[in-house]
This record gives structure tokens, C-alpha cells and sequence, in this order.
């Protein structure tokens, strides 16, 4: 058989294996290389909830898909070029995402009759009893080669067996000609210090892997994925999403010059954001493990008043809990920024997997007239300027704002070219200043005409001694019960909330400015949205397409865009919160709802189907 | 820097507490002890914060003349702890009641103590709800009979000093309402003392749970029933000044003085300062009627608290880290070129 090297526009890979078995990090590490090379990228981390599941059953699967491109890539894929299945149940879990000509590699090791029997196979042929027979098949003896590589090593049974992904990882570098350098220098960068031993044995079974496939015969082709050429010129990094939003919360602390203070209660998907800012200590950033997720608000909430750059993170059942504290920053008028990771819910739900149904919760998750504004991210790189925005939306408005981020986003990652900081908005809080006349006492809900704003004095400004709470007060800040006042305060702080759309930038409508129909969507979904309306724009169909970055308020020419169209389809992975939403504000439009509820991703055939189907 | 007076740090509000009502004299015992500590530590008035819950003696900070946070039910102790951490220049003071510190809010109230938090927690407890009109309260004493116990409750009641010393606090003080000389002296060495301080204030509420400290107030037992205990001096009481407590080896007892072969040498020194934490469990937990209630403070010991540690973690990153800016941070770790 004549060995061909294929030059491919893009693939899409999938890792599965058991939770254990350490296919997020060779995912990773192959989305990382990839980048560094060059590619176009976009990773989709799928695992269980659990940490170790039951070995070896369907329910413990852990996946990381990655596509990677010679042009940009805006989405994970929906299926796979390649499936690598480490056991049964990872096969079984994942046939479904392989494409007709996929690449299927499997450790054949691991298929004996328990792995069968564990992953519920009936017959002795699981490839057949999953009608993927026809696919392009490399059944190879994983563990008994990554065994045989470091036999030698003087490495224990045990820890030899965690190596397989390494020989995997290098079954695929081959496959895809990548360069094995990244790897090499990431195994350095780990364990140099702590566990330097085990360096020589990793890189022995990633270049055994490698030659390995090199030599065998059911490997047919392999394929070159080219870098981007039409990329800007710049320096980049890979970003996950629960990164950018971490570093966007810096950055803003920089521009603002006030301190970051972030108290978070440990929740999946959000945790990598309290993580990742508790160590950049460096920037001045305190960040406070508390003690459940009220704590994390209230002392964010403190943190705020004390004059800090305050956040809180979390995912919906720890929104839930904040709810009380929230209402507490609105009505206190404080900044605060509340990051939102969804998951799938109710309640406990779904806590690895994405979905876009806190959106109500956020609008209207609380008691009485409570306004908050909401804004959203559309990718990885893109939440570490949704945070920015967001603190600056706070600091400058005096209000508490949720950002959305999604478990799509905030454990995916992509390719992200880096900003100056220079190039970023300066953010000026109202603070108050000069001295409070002799007799005279600051009025903490006076505002701005303008903005509806109120100052922000902060303990240790002398003469500016205030109180602020949870109860009703009038401009002053003394406490009232009177109608007139409760009435006029509700109407400010709305209004207050209603007027940062003239801070946020205006929707940019791709394709006709008017037409038959106007896709729409918000947050994470971007991604599959924007791929599926550049086919069909390439097939010719007449179709525009928008993208909400910004709920609440909405940006000041929604209306006028809506009224170019005669349909509005709005998608999204929810049962339709944004469309009611809309429909409540202009309820003059046709909207049509497209819905996933799967605690999955929109697969980007779905959404071509969904738009053909109103056209 | 002008001398601070009580006056200074009264609020132009109405204080609309009942007549009668114990935490009238907690808040004037705070005003005149804000003045002392000012001068004691040389701090401006702006430098104070007062933060509350929801409850009758949540309004507290309303009748300050500070800067001032009045929260929601059970959250004070959160909300203290992010003014702090975010300011350890601040100082700040928390009114709350047994309601809030310790059923809504008991979580944030033990990791308060537990983190050794630099604030001063003024637990004003009437062991009873008094906003909500009369409901027992996790202090309400055993078969308590209130608006939804009206056959007396059935659970026992937290002892908020065992709660403290549990937690291991490092500071522990209790009084009377009425006391306010004691309440001034229990205050300035919280403020004094470098780390959490818990001072519970047995408060009279006059109309849903009149009396329930009478058998500690009541000038007629008031000597009998309670002992001021202070640093240095000999843990005597009694109308008489008769009795004492001794420690026999297995626990604290209650000797009269003179009797039974025990002379004054035999009785206890108090030292708040003793880091062994048993003896002041020993005396948080008496009780009558085989005891007297310990007042005053019973424990204060130094140990590292948690805003300094925050603090000093930061600068010690910052002085390590080769990360300084944002731009710094962008460009750290794996990067590439398109050029």
C-alpha cells in the first residue's frame, strides 16, 4: 500500500477514555502544540462528573475534542476525523461523533472480556454491534507496548500503565504530523523540579508511539494541517475561557488602579477562575476561599464597600444562593462583578456540562424591582474583554453586573491573539471628592443627571461617613418608608441600569442589513451560529445573522435591526429565556424559537437545518 | 488630631429602640469607648466601620456617626471579613444578635473565628427574636416558651462561649447590658486585641423576653450569681466577697473562702492571656446554680490572624514574581509568533 501525506484544511480529533485514564491533559497537550504550530483551534473538554467513575463503564467516559484548522476555527467540530478510545466504554460513548470516513484507535488491550462486559457489549465484535465495522480501524496493544517501552525504566507497574496516553498522544502526532519539540518541553517544564525521573520514560513512550504508528501498516495516510495564513500578525496563546475571564478581572483592576478582591465558593465549572486568580497574588489580587456561597458574595459585597474591585464567581446553584446578597448590592449601589458559569441545572443538573439556562435567574432572580445588567461572552478568548467590560460596567455605573459565561466556554480554549493593555479603556469610578461642608453630610444616593450614578465614598475619606443597607432610603441615605420616595428610588435605580446602553457598543449584523430573516443568538453559542451562517452565505441563501454580547441593557439599535427583518430566529440552549425576553421588550417582531436542551453544545448541522427550515 | 468625644460619634438618626430596651446602653457603652480607643491606637474617626445583620440590634450602625453597612439577616460577619481583607487599615465593629450570629448567620460567625479575622463582634444576645415579635431563638434556653413554642421549645440552646472557644477563638468577653463601665473596659481591649473578639452582651428585651438575665442582673443575686473576671486579680465574688473558684484537679469548684480548710491563696488567678484554651472553656461554660456566670474577658491571646496573612502573602508574591503588569501576565507561559 502507497503511504500518502494528505494535506487537509482541517480535523477534528476526539480523546476517550476512562476519567482516569488523562485524556483532558493529552488533549490538551495536542490543542496546545497544535497552536503553537500555527493552527486555527478550538477545544471542547467533555467528562463526568465524577472523578474516578466506576472503571472502565460508560458513565466514567472522558472526552476532549480538538479542532484544529488551517483557517480559523470557531468551533470544536461536531464530528470527529479521528476517534481515539482507550476502552470499550470510551468507544461505545463516543461512536456516535465519528464522521463516515473516520480514523477509530483503540487499545486493544483494554477490549478483553471485562472491558467488554463492563461497557455493556453484547457480542465479541464491538465495532460491528456499533456499526462503525466500515470506518478505518487500528486496533493496537497500547498498555502491552507502553509496558514493553519502560520496562527498563525501573518504574512500577502502576505508574508505567498511567503512560499510555503519552504513547497515544504520540500515535496521533504521527498520524497528524505534529512536531513532538512542545511536548518534549512541556514535560520539562512539569516535572524538572519535583519529579525529574520521570521525564526520560514519558518522552520514550511519546517517540515509541510515534514510531510505532510510523511502522504500521493499518495506518494508511497521514495528514498535514498547514498554520493559518491569513492570521494577524502578533504574539498569541492559547486562553481557556475561566482564564480569560480571570485575567480580564486583572487587567480591569489595573485600568481602574483599585485592588481585586474575589471571594468564591469552590463550584464546577467556575473553580479554574477562583484558581487561576489566586495565583496572581502578584497583581495585588487577595482572593477568599469562603466558607459556602453567600459568604463569597457578602464578602466580595464588603470588599466592594471597602473600595475594592470586588467579584464573586460561581455556576447556577451558587447564582441561586446569591440571590438575597445581590438584591443587598443593588440596593447598597455598590460595584461588584458576579461571574456566571452555566451548567446544566435545575438544581444540581448537569455540573460538567453546558448550557445556557440561568439567563432568568440573572434577569430576575431576585426580590422586588432589582435590576442588574447582564452581559455575556461569544468564545473563549472573548471572556477576558467580557470581564473587563463588566468590571468596568460596575465600577463606572455603581451597580453589581453577572456576567454569563458558560461550561463550553470556560473550559474551552482557542488561540487568542494578545492585546496591549495600552490599547484598553482607562475605567473611572465616580469617586466623591473634596471636603463636605462644616454642617453638611454626604448624600449617598445623590446622582449624577446625566448618568443617574450616585458617588462612591469610601470608608477612611473623612467627613464622608455614611451608612448604606438593605433597607429603602432616600437620596440622603436616611432611612424611609415613604411611598413617593420608595417610587422615585425603584425609577432611579432602573433608570441608572437602562442608561449603560449608551456605554456598550451598537450590534454589527452580518449579511443583508434587511431581509426575510435574522438568526440571532447570544454567549457561547457564537461559535456554531457564525460557522453555520457562513455556509449557507456561501451556498447563496439569503440570511443575516447577529450575536448579543450585551442583555441588559440591550444595545441602543436592537430595535432598529429587529424592524429590518420580517423573522427573527433566536437560538439557543435553553427552552427560549432570551426570546421571551425579547418578546416582552418588542413584542411588535416575529420571533421563532430554536432550542437545544441537551446539556450539550449546538451542533453546527443542527442550526444549517434550523435556519433552512424558516427560509 | 482633635480628641474624639462620645458626642462625635452619636448619628443625627432617632434611635428607635423600645424603651427599656438592653441595647441602649451596649450603644452608649460603644460611644464612649470609641473615643478611648481613638486615642489609645491614634484613630480617625473615618478609620471606623460598623456593620450589621437584620434585628433589632442590627440597627446599630444607624445611630453611629461612622461609616456604616447594615446588611442582611446572618450575613455581618461576611460581609466585616471583605471590609477588612479588601482595608486592614479599617477597623471594624459588628452589632449582632443571637439570631443572626448564630442560627442564619452561624456559618460565617465559627469561620470568622476560625480564620482569626481582625474584627470586633458585638453579639448582643436577648435569646429571644425581637424584629419578628417574639420567636425563640438558637440561645432560647431549654423548654423556652415563646410564639412558636407555645408548649416550650425541645432543643438545647448554644452557649455562644463554647462556640467561640471551640472555634478556638482568641478572644472571648461576656457582660451584662446594664454594665457599662465593664462594657466600656470589654471593649477597648477588644479593640486592643489583634484578631477576632467576640463580646457577648446579655441583653434585656423588655417586651418579648423581659427578664430572661434577671437572675444575673438583679442587684439582690447580681454578686452571687457572676463573677468579673480581670487579668492579675483572684476569681472571688459573692455580696460578701466570700466565695472563690479553685481548681481541684478534675474541674473548676466553687469554695467559700475560710471554710473547709481553703484560704484566699488557693483561689485562681485569671490570666486571659494563658494559651491553654481548657480553662477558659472551664470558665465560659459555668453556669448557675452550682456557679457563677463568668464576666469579663475570659480569654485573650495573640495568634497570627487572617487579613495579615492575606496581606503579607500578596507582598511576599509580588516581591517574588516576575509578573508585575497585565502586560506581563498576557505574555507568560507558551506564546508564539505570526509575523
Amino acid at each position: 500500500m502507497q503511504h500518502k501525506v494528505i494535506d487537509t484544511k482541517d480535523v477534528v480529533i476526539r480523546f476517550a477514555g476512562d476519567s482516569g485514564d488523562g485524556m483532558q491533559l493529552t488533549g490538551s497537550l495536542f490543542a496546545d502544540m497544535s497552536a503553537i504550530y500555527g493552527n486555527g483551534l478550538s477545544t471542547f473538554p467533555d467528562y463526568p462528573a465524577e472523578i474516578r467513575a466506576p472503571h472502565g463503564t460508560v458513565s466514567g467516559v472522558s472526552g476532549f475534542q480538538v479542532h484544529i484548522g488551517s483557517e480559523e476555527v470557531t468551533t470544536p467540530g461536531d464530528f470527529c476525523d479521528m476517534l481515539i478510545a482507550m476502552n470499550p466504554a470510551a468507544l461505545k460513548a463516543n461512536a456516535k461523533w465519528c464522521k463516515r470516513h473516520a480514523m477509530i484507535l483503540v487499545d486493544e488491550d483494554a477490549f478483553d472480556e471485562a472491558g467488554m462486559n463492563k461497557a455493556g457489549f453484547k457480542t465479541d465484535n464491538p465495532f460491528v454491534e456499533l456499526g462503525i465495522e466500515d470506518r478505518t480501524l487500528i486496533i493496537a496493544p497500547i498498555s502491552t507496548m507502553t509496558k514493553e517501552s519502560l520496562k527498563d525504566s525501573g518504574m512500577d507497574n502502576k505508574s508505567i500503565i498511567k503512560c499510555k496516553n503519552m504513547f497515544t498522544l504520540g500515535i496521533a502526532c504521527y498520524i497528524y504530523n505534529r512536531p513532538l519539540e512542545p511536548i518534549y518541553a512541556y514535560l520539562d517544564k512539569k516535572f524538572s523540579k519535583k519529579h525529574p525521573e520521570v521525564i526520560a520514560p514519558n518522552r520514550k513512550v511519546l517517540d515509541d508511539g510515534f514510531n510505532y504508528a510510523a511502522n504500521v501498516q493499518a495506518i494508511p495516510n497521514t495528514y498535514t494541517v498547514e498554520p493559518v495564513k491569513s492570521a494577524k500578525k502578533g504574539t498569541y496563546r492559547n486562553i481557556t475561557g475561566n482564564q480569560a475571564v480571570a485575567w480580564g478581572l486583572l487587567a480591569a483592576s489595573e485600568k481602574s488602579g483599585l485592588p481585586l478582591f474575589c471571594g468564591s465558593y469552590p463550584i464546577t465549572p467556575a473553580t479554574a477562575i477562583l484558581e487561576e486568580l489566586a495565583i496572581h497574588k502578584s497583581l495585588g489580587a487577595k482572593t477568599l476561599q469562603a466558607e459556602d456561597e453567600i459568604a463569597g458574595i457578602c464578602t466580595a459585597i464588603g470588599a466592594s464597600f471597602a473600595g475594592n474591585l470586588a467579584v464573586t464567581t460561581t455556576s447556577g446553584p451558587g447564582l441561586s444562593l446569591k440571590s438575597e446578597a445581590l438584591g443587598l448590592a443593588v440596593m447598597a449601589e455598590l460595584p461588584l462583578v458576579l461571574v456566571d458559569v452555566q451548567r446544566g441545572g435545575p438544581s444540581t443538573g448537569l455540573p460538567t456540562k453546558t448550557e445556557q439556562t440561568d439567563l432568568n435567574q440573572a434577569l430576575y432572580g431576585r426580590n422586588g424591582e432589582c435590576p442588574i445588567p447582564v452581559i455575556t461572552a461569544h468564545s473563549p478568548a472573548n471572556c477576558f474583554y467580557a470581564a473587563f467590560m463588566a468590571s468596568k460596567i460596575a465600577l463606572e455605573h455603581m451597580t453589581p453586573v453577572i456576567l454569563l459565561s458558560e461550561g463550553f466556554l470556560g473550559n474551552g480554549s482557542e488561540p487568542w491573539l494578545i492585546p496591549d493593555m495600552k490599547d484598553y479603556p482607562e475605567i473611572k469610578p465616580p469617586f466623591a471628592s473634596g471636603s463636605i461642608p462644616e454642617g453638611e453630610k454626604f448624600h449617598p444616593f445623590e446622582r449624577d443627571p446625566e448618568t443617574m450614578v450616585p458617588k462612591w465614598a469610601i470608608p477612611g475619606q473623612k467627613g464622608y461617613e455614611h451608612r448604606v443597607g438593605g433597607l429603602e432610603k432616600t437620596p440622603a441615605g436616611v432611612l424611609s418608608t415613604d411611598p413617593a420616595n420608595h417610587a422615585r428610588m425603584v425609577a432611579e435605580r432602573a433608570e441608572k441600569v437602562a442608561r449603560i446602553a449608551k456605554d456598550i457598543p451598537d450590534l454589527h449584523v452580518q449579511g443583508p442589513e434587511s431581509g426575510k430573516l435574522l438568526v440571532i443568538g447570544w454567549g457561547g453559542t457564537y461559535g456554531h451560529i457564525a460557522s453555520a451562517f457562513h455556509d449557507l452565505r456561501e451556498e447563496g441563501r439569503e440570511v443575516s445573522y447577529t450575536h448579543f454580547d450585551f442583555i441588559n441593557p440591550l444595545p441602543q439599535n436592537t430595535e432598529k435591526i429587529f424592524s429590518s427583518f420580517e423573522k427573527i430566529l433566536v437560538c439557543e440552549l435553553n427552552t427560549g429565556q432570551f426570546a421571551n425576553y425579547l418578546r416582552a421588550q418588542f413584542p411588535q417582531f416575529n420571533f421563532v424559537k430554536f432550542n437545544k436542551i441537551q446539556a450539550q453544545p449546538f451542533l453546527v448541522e443542527e442550526i444549517k437545518e434550523a435556519i433552512l427550515n424558516e427560509l | 488630631m482633635a480628641t474624639l468625644t462620645a458626642k462625635d460619634f452619636k448619628s443625627d438618626q432617632e434611635v428607635r429602640w423600645c424603651p427599656g430596651c438592653g441595647d441602649h446602653a451596649v450603644l452608649a457603652a460603644l460611644q464612649r469607648a470609641l473615643p478611648k480607643v481613638s486615642q489609645a491606637l491614634n484613630y480617625e474617626k473615618e478609620r471606623y466601620v460598623v456593620v450589621s445583620g437584620i434585628g433589632c440590634s442590627s440597627r446599630l450602625p444607624y445611630y453611629m456617626d461612622t461609616f456604616g453597612f447594615h446588611s442582611i439577616h446572618g450575613r455581618a460577619t461576611a460581609i466585616s471579613t471583605g471590609i477588612k481583607v479588601a482595608n486592614p487599615w479599617l477597623t471594624v465593629w459588628q452589632a449582632c444578635g443571637d439570631g443572626d450570629a448564630l442560627a442564619i448567620g452561624g456559618n460565617h460567625f465559627i469561620h470568622a473565628i476560625r480564620r482569626n479575622i481582625d474584627i470586633n463582634i458585638m453579639l448582643f444576645n436577648n435569646q429571644i427574636y425581637g424584629l419578628t415579635k417574639g420567636q425563640y431563638s438558637p440561645t432560647s434556653k431549654f423548654g423556652a416558651i415563646t410564639k412558636t413554642s407555645p408548649y416550650g421549645t425541645v432543643e438545647h440552646p448554644f452557649e455562644p462561649g463554647s462556640l467561640v472557644l471551640g472555634a478556638k477563638g482568641t478572644f472571648f468577653a461576656r457582660s451584662l447590658d446594664v454594665e457599662l463601665a465593664l462594657n466600656e473596659e470589654i471593649m477597648t481591649a477588644a479593640a486592643l486585641h489583634d484578631g477576632c473578639s467576640v463580646m457577648e452582651f446579655l441583653t434585656n428585651c423588655v417586651i418579648f423576653n423581659d427578664g430572661a438575665h434577671k437572675a444575673l442582673s438583679d442587684p439582690s443575686v447580681k454578686a452571687d450569681h457572676t463573677i468579673v473576671l480581670r487579668d492579675g486579680e483572684k476569681m472571688i465574688f459573692g455580696k460578701n466577697r466570700d466565695k472563690g473558684l479553685i481548681y481541684d484537679g478534675k474541674k473548676i469548684r466553687v469554695v467559700h473562702i475560710g471554710e473547709g480548710g481553703f484560704t484566699e491563696d488557693d483561689i485562681l488567678v485569671h490570666d486571659s492571656h494563658a494559651n491553654n484554651i481548657g480553662i477558659h472553656m472551664a470558665l465560659a461554660d459555668m453556669k448557675g446554680p452550682d456557679y457563677p456566670v463568668a464576666l469579663g474577658v475570659i480569654r485573650d491571646v495573640k495568634d497570627v490572624t487572617y487579613d495579615d496573612g492575606v496581606r503579607d502573602q500578596v507582598k511576599e508574591v509580588m516581591a517574588k514574581s516576575k509578573i508585575h503588569c497585565v502586560d506581563d501576565l498576557l505574555h507568560s507561559g507558551s506564546t508564539w509568533e505570526v509575523k
